[in-house]
């Protein structure tokens, strides 16, 4: 059954067709896994756990990854 | 003897050994190729990156890792832009967590003009990190009293600027270096400051370890050949160290012999 997940991502509210899992989110916003972070509501989403982590609507993600700095 | 480093001259932080003595920054460049070509120019082996969020409208963007590539450069992430402590922190688990890296580079910075180290925050965030299993290279100001406490808490490298971050003013404190590096028994860096390559040299003269810099590259006006430049600053520095320089004499002292003179 298909339920609306509406999560906050990087400060965005964005709404998703659920049940959906952090890998799941991922590859739909078409994002390689191994090049970024996750964070659910403030704890990181470690990426062994990304396949298991179901995500519920008002969850806030940030998703990071490298860029240049110094 | 033919001016080239002993190939035996290294430099060991957290159990890890490196042949440069220059790490460099990633940020500031005008493109990905532009970054990657100087960082290859400038010889490091260790580079700062920075942690920010994915652009998700445009998850396709080039990154940094197809660039700088991992396998062959050590990433240090850095907590740059963050003012408090808690932010440092949570910046630089979300690094481990999409690199798996615990060498990292901690900064808390003050308010702008000069973006000088808080060193409160500093301190609280060093003691969070390393209790949560970081190796922690510290960004600090040049205050001989933090720097040392800092050490005493398990830094494993302790980097106090020569001059604002950005700023290219070179080493403004060359006295204060001296005295820290005299006191400091881990790796010691002089991070932020440097402006040309001279700066560098003065920087390793003085006897740091390493010198940590990024704009003296990224904004000059051929960063691909101040990179180079840079790289043969840092071992002519190095060099001129281990050399172990004239004694200054206020006064002359002729290089020719005043025997033989002709009357």
């Amino acid at each position: 059954m298909q339920t609306a997940v509406t999560l906050t991502l990087n400060g965005e509210s964005r709404a998703f067709d659920g049940p959906m899992t952090v890998a799941a989110l991922l590859a739909t916003l078409g994002l390689e896994t191994r090049k970024v972070a996750v964070e659910r509501n403030a704890a990181i989403v470690p990426r062994s756990c990304y396949a298991e982590t179901w995500l519920e609507s008002g969850d806030a993600l940030e998703i990071v990854h490298f860029i240049g700095g110094g | 003897m033919d001016g080239t480093l002993p190939q035996d001259d290294t430099w060991t932080v957290a159990g890890r050994r490196f042949r440069s003595r220059l790490i460099v920054g990633t940020g500031r460049y005008k493109d990905l190729e532009e970054t990657g070509a100087a960082i290859a120019a400038s010889g490091a082996e260790i580079v700062t990156v920075a942690v920010r969020r994915v652009n998700l409208s445009d998850p396709k963007a080039p990154m940094l890792q197809d660039h700088v590539d991992p396998k062959k450069y050590t990433y240090l992430p850095n907590t740059a832009g963050c003012h408090t402590a808690q932010e440092a922190v949570r910046t630089l688990r979300l690094a481990r967590e999409a690199g798996g890296w615990n060498l990292v580079k901690l900064e808390v910075l003050g308010p702008p003009p000069t973006l000088y180290p808080d060193m409160p925050g500093t301190m609280e965030a060093a003691e969070a990190l390393i209790k949560d299993g970081f190796e922690v290279m510290v960004y600090t100001a040049d205050d001989p009293v933090a720097c040392k406490r800092l050490e005493e808490m398990g830094c494993v490298a302790i980097m106090p600027l020569g001059a604002p971050i950005g700023s290219g003013l070179g080493i403004q404190n060359a006295a204060m270096i001296w005295m820290i590096r005299e006191q400091t028994k881990v790796p010691f860096l002089v991070d932020a400051g440097v402006g040309t390559a001279s700066d560098a040299a003065i920087a390793m003269e003085l006897g740091c370890d390493a010198v940590l810099l990024n704009s003296a590259i990224a904004h000059a006006r051929d960063p691909i050949r101040m990179a180079g430049a840079m790289k043969l600053a840092i071992e002519a520095g190095r060099q001129a160290y281990l050399a172990g320089r004239m004694p200054r004499r206020l006064g002359a002292d002729p290089s020719s012999p005043l025997t033989g003179l002709i009357r």
